[in-house]
């Protein structure tokens, strides 16, 4: 284990993917992102990383490099934000939908128009159907650890990874962290390995027109379907939360850190208010619920870690116990509610316990969200016996609207 | 390498008769060859074949009287397209099934 760096989140990433042994990086730069793909292009061309940098000119190029690489047998990495993500689109259902094992950092920023370049969920959370594993982290610590386990966790489910931080807050702030030693790294994580990798060998055509209904091929062996190959990727994203929490275990084995794979409570055990967030949103929290604590109010903070596939047991039980179950977040389906706020009420539906839920959208396009104002509308919340009809009590509020 | 719980079910052809499916059930006209002008057929010679060569199914053999797979081939008329000798006339498939239809 290294002594403690001090260092940006970008370059925690590009250390965390130079460890990881990434043999091609395929990127477009684009701010708050910059700074990881200008990190490992510097990794390489000094010799300290094995890879291939291909400079490409667009996002959706990026991808479709990365899909190449994998397809070929190589293990590619990349990393974008925002209207970036976006223009990779179709791309990102393209490698689901060929399971290729692709790991992407996306450093979290609000979709144009109008141009923001600062902090906010909204384009992760647009891709959220996109059959993409995304993880989200808190601090610098997290992004290097979650890269790490993300590669993994790619490799064994051949379902991409989305490794989310928050552009500026993260990215450009610098934190203590510390990276494993590159044996251990590579005792953790082995040889890139695709299924299906091209062969030439065995020619074929990879993700042809694949009709409704299954057949059998050449060989007369049964082959699913599009809805048959759709639906395998669901279970399988279902079940790549539960290889989540054994990677997290593998890899605390191996560096001593983890444990909280895919809910990372702070002060919840006996809390009867309950705050619910991802990334660094959820950190800034933890100052908040002590400030509350010493007010004597029961409050807790719960981070989401992995937002897709959505642990919809995992939190419901977590939140069956508290009496009120706030969702702060950076994005919203617009004309709804909050995206995150959406699938809790659905996860707590079946559950014999369902808390009353309040929802809050803060900080889009990096509008400044001061713990004071955090701390207020928790202790709102709390304090007052709202009396609210259940269609006002279900509508998102906004915090730190400057109209 | 993957974990042995995942099936990671993908979609890969490889060239030959009916890797896209049934496809005989797309077609609405059937190559009939004319063994009389057909090269091969005429001259008892593996010459030409270009009927074989051309098929976008693999449905067409390459032998002396070449036949077709009528499971699979989807009526597209490359190979009568193709064929030098205007061997192959495309014929509706209507006609082949209008007498079963009506029994």
């Amino acid at each position: 284990m290294s002594d403690a760096i001090i260092e940006s989140g970008n370059v925690a990433a590009a250390m965390a993917v130079q460890l990881a042994r990434a043999e091609v990086i395929a990127a477009y730069p684009i701010t708050p992102q910059t700074p990881v793909t200008e990190k490992l292009s510097e990794l390489i061309t000094s010799g300290e990383m094995d890879a291939e940098y291909v400079a490409v000119e667009s996002e959706h190029s990026a991808m479709a490099v990365c899909i190449g690489a994998a397809s070929a047998g190589v293990r590619p990495f990349t990393a974008t934000s925002s209207n970036g993500l976006l223009y990779m689109s179709e791309q990102l259902h393209w490698a689901a939908g060929a399971r290729l094992p692709i790991v992407m950092c996306v450093v979290n920023r609000g979709i144009g128009a109008p141009w923001s370049v600062w902090n906010d969920h909204q384009d992760a959370i647009s891709q959220r159907d996109a059959g993409w594993i995304q993880i989200f982290a808190k601090d610098h610590q997290e992004i290097v650890d979650s890269t790490l386990k993300a590669f993994r966790l790619a490799e064994l489910t051949h379902i991409p990874v989305m490794v989310n931080y928050d552009g500026y807050y993260l990215s450009h702030t610098y934190m203590p962290f510390e990276t494993p030693e590159p044996e251990q790294v590579d005792a953790f994580l082995p040889t890139f390995e695709y299924k299906h990798a091209l062969n030439p060998e065995r020619p074929e055509s990879l993700n042809t027109v694949t009709l409704p209904d299954a057949r059998r091929d050449v060989k007369s062996i049964q082959r699913g379907g599009y809805m048959d190959l759709r639906h395998n990727l669901h279970e399988e994203m279902r079940l790549a939360i539960k290889v989540w929490q054994e990677i997290d275990q593998e890899f605390q084995k191996v560096c001593g850190r983890g444990g909280a794979p895919i809910i990372d409570p702070y002060r919840c055990d006996d809390a009867d208010f309950v705050v619910v967030a991802m990334g660094s949103l959820a950190n800034q929290f933890r100052d908040v619920v002590d400030r509350l604590r010493d007010d004597g109010l029961k409050v807790g903070v719960l981070a989401l870690q992995i937002y897709r596939p959505f642990p919809n047991s995992i939190i419901a039980e977590a939140l069956q116990s508290a009496k009120h179950v706030m969702v702060y977040e950076k994005g919203l389906s617009y004309g709804y509610q909050g995206a995150l706020y959406g699938d809790i009420k659905s996860a707590l539906y079946p559950y014999p316990s369902r808390p009353c839920l309040h929802n809050f959208i803060v900080g889009l396009g990096g509008r400044g969200i001061p713990t004071e104002s955090l701390f207020q509308t928790v202790k709102t919340a709390c304090v007052q016996d709202e009396q609210m009809s259940p269609a006002q009590a279900d509508e998102p509020r906004w915090i730190g609207l400057q109209l | 390498m993957p974990d042995p719980r995942f099936k990671i079910l993908t979609s890969a052809s490889t060239s030959g008769p009916g890797d896209a499916g049934r496809t005989g059930s797309w077609r609405v006209e059937r190559p009939v060859i004319d063994m009389d002008r057909c090269i091969p057929a005429k001259t008892g010679k593996h010459a030409c074949h270009l009927c074989w060569l051309y098929c976008p199914d693999n449905v067409v053999s390459k032998d002396l009287e070449p036949t077709i797979d009528l499971e699979y081939c989807k009526g597209c008329g490359i190979c009568a397209q193709e064929c030098p000798a205007q061997a192959i006339e495309m014929i509706p498939d209507a006609d082949f099934i209008k007498g079963a239809d009506r029994e």
